[in-house]
């Protein structure tokens, strides 16, 4: 667990590299522009990737006592 | 005096009575003045964190980029959502040294992490050029917002003028805890005036946020991808790569982390905040919904779609209540900004000339600082004339140098000294100022570059750059440095990397 950190590197990914393939506009995706909707779910995800390294991370299993 | 300014002033009048409040009972001294004595928990690092996401810039920039760009403005939740991702990694690090060795303020870190007092005084210089602008956005925003909500019957130079005194007030009784008791009752209002206006403007008009967009795409399509050159993809990339970098080392943000009482503090404000961000949307949807109703606005007229819009659609006390939300989304900010400025050249410059100056002397120092550094931005708003957005970007290209410094002295080997540091540094700020006071591109010395390359951020070469001159310049002068510290110091020196693995085991 101790190389769970990387998994920041996913949003870096999503939100960046990945976006020159969701610079369109249709389809609309819960109202959304697509393009829009990339970031959004980028948001979210990143949200979700971070809980998930928080429940891993052993840095916070210190001091916890 | 109307109804709507009647609000403004009622809030302005709270705000100043919750800073002032703020202190009562507590002993201030430089730490509790600065960050609070490093005990904010969650709930306030988190308010004073999204401070710095939910200001002027939103409000007005936010909406008014959607206005003028188009999805172009999507940079922002972009660079801020990556920013806290980083953060969770790389804050509690700056934390854990911090809070070891008494740090207040941003250059006493690099003073401390490279052992060298000049890049405390680089740092401290950089760091208040780059936070004059932003002062500066705050205090201009805050005029424009209250001018127009008023309908005009305050000008915006006068309701600059006014929210500065107010901010200088509280900040000067007190500094860090005057922001945070500001911030709740800012955050409240924001959240209720950013949604509701989100969503009541896209249904009125249109009967939903998907027909909203629709029309846009009718009318005006190429507002809602990137462009395929100027604010393009290759901009979009090295634009929210650069500030996702620079988001912490503002001086301001920078300074909010070293206020939390602990490191889960700071991690789980990682997670939430990007959260928090999505109610950008909101200021977005206005922007969008202007292009179609108001059309017309040019340039930094722009900046004005969410109050035109809003003044067009509701009654005065509706109106009163924006602007009053508008105030403080400038206020709470601008007193953050203000107080790390000060503190960051009271410590990264004051205690170098004066090492033995008392706490109190200090304390003064940082507060005549304050009024210096509210005149200045002050003018500036006054008599400035460049859009918003435009300012913020140059902000970051600065204040971004300092991030090889920052995340090389995490690393496990000193592969930067400070030579290479200070180094990187003045070349690449010297090449942000040069292109941005001649107006050049790449394309002025490369004519034939494609428009990909020629797009990048100013300040992501300039970073390049300074990556490269750091490291050069570091093992050049290794030999150098080996030699001064067999001098000085016996021992050998301890990289933050040391003492971060020191702390762990303890």
């Amino acid at each position: 667990m101790k190389y769970i950190k990387l998994l920041l590197i996913i949003p870096f990914i999503g939100m960046i590299l990945c976006l020159p393939l969701a610079n369109r506009i249709e389809p609309y995706v819960f109202g959304l522009p697509f393009l829009l909707f990339w970031i959004v779910l980028w948001m979210i995800l990143s949200s979700v990737i971070m809980t998930i390294i928080y429940k891993f991370d052993p840095d916070n299993k210190e001091g916890e006592a | 005096m109307n109804t709507s300014l009647i609000i403004i002033f009622a809030f302005a009048i709270l705000a100043l009575y919750l800073g002032i409040r703020s202190t009562r009972g507590k002993d201030i001294n430089m730490d509790e003045f600065a960050v609070g004595n490093k005990g904010f928990g969650t709930m306030f690092v988190f308010l004073l964190i999204a401070g710095e996401v939910y200001t002027t810039f939103t409000f007005l920039g936010g909406s008014g980029w959607a206005y003028t760009n188009g999805s172009a403005a999507f940079y922002v939740p972009a660079y801020i959502c990556l920013a806290y991702v980083l953060s969770y990694w790389l804050i509690p690090k700056v934390w854990r040294y911090s809070k070891k060795h008494n740090i207040i303020s941003q250059p006493s870190y690099f003073a401390s992490a490279f052992k060298s007092t000049s890049l405390g005084v680089i740092a401290a210089i950089l760091g208040t050029v780059a936070l004059v602008p932003y002062i500066m956005i705050q205090l201009k925003g805050l005029g424009i917002i209250v001018s127009e909500a008023s309908y005009g019957a305050i000008s915006p130079a006068l309701a600059s003028t006014i929210g500065a005194i107010i901010v200088t007030i509280y900040v000067i009784i007190s500094g860090i805890h005057g922001s945070a008791w500001t911030a709740v009752l800012k955050d409240i209002m924001i959240l209720l005036v950013i949604i509701f206006l989100g969503l009541y403007i896209p249904y009125h008009y249109f009967g939903g946020v998907q027909p909203l967009f629709e029309a846009v795409q009718s009318s005006a399509p190429e507002k809602l991808t990137i462009a395929s050159s100027g604010l393009s993809i290759s901009w979009f990339v090295s634009t929210v790569l650069l500030n996702a970098l620079g988001f912490y080392l503002l001086p301001n943000s920078f300074t909010v982390a070293l206020t939390a009482s602990s490191e889960k503090a700071l991690r789980k404000n990682a997670i939430t905040l990007p959260l928090y961000t999505l109610l950008l949307l909101f200021a977005f949807f206005i922007g969008f919904a202007a292009i179609i109703q108001i059309p017309g606005l040019q340039g930094s007229e722009g900046d004005l779609s969410l109050l035109r819009l809003s003044i067009q659609t509701f009654d005065p006390w509706i109106i009163g209540v924006v602007g009053a939300a508008g105030l403080l989304t400038a206020l709470v900010p601008a007193s953050v900004m203000l107080t790390s400025a000060s503190i960051g050249l009271t410590t990264g410059v004051y205690k170098v000339v004066k090492p033995n100056s008392t706490d109190r002397q200090q304390l003064l120092v940082s507060k005549i600082l304050i009024i210096f550094i509210v005149m200045i931005s002050l003018y500036f708003a006054i008599n400035g004339s460049d859009a918003l957005a435009l300012l913020n970007i140059l902000s970051y290209a600065l204040i971004t140098q300092l991030a090889p410094a920052l995340l090389f002295s995490f690393a496990k080997k000193p592969l930067l000294n400070k030579y290479g540091a200070i180094a990187g540094i003045i070349v690449a700020v010297t090449f942000v100022f040069y292109m941005q006071i001649t107006g050049s591109k790449i394309a002025t010395f490369f004519p034939n570059v494609p428009s990909v390359i020629n797009d990048i951020s100013t300040g992501m070469i300039a970073l390049i750059m300074n990556f490269i001159i750091a490291i050069v310049v570091s093992i050049a002068t290794n030999g150098l440095i080996k030699e001064t510290e067999d001098e000085q110091l016996p021992t050998t020196g301890h990289s933050v990397a040391d003492e971060l693995a020191v702390t762990k085991e303890d």
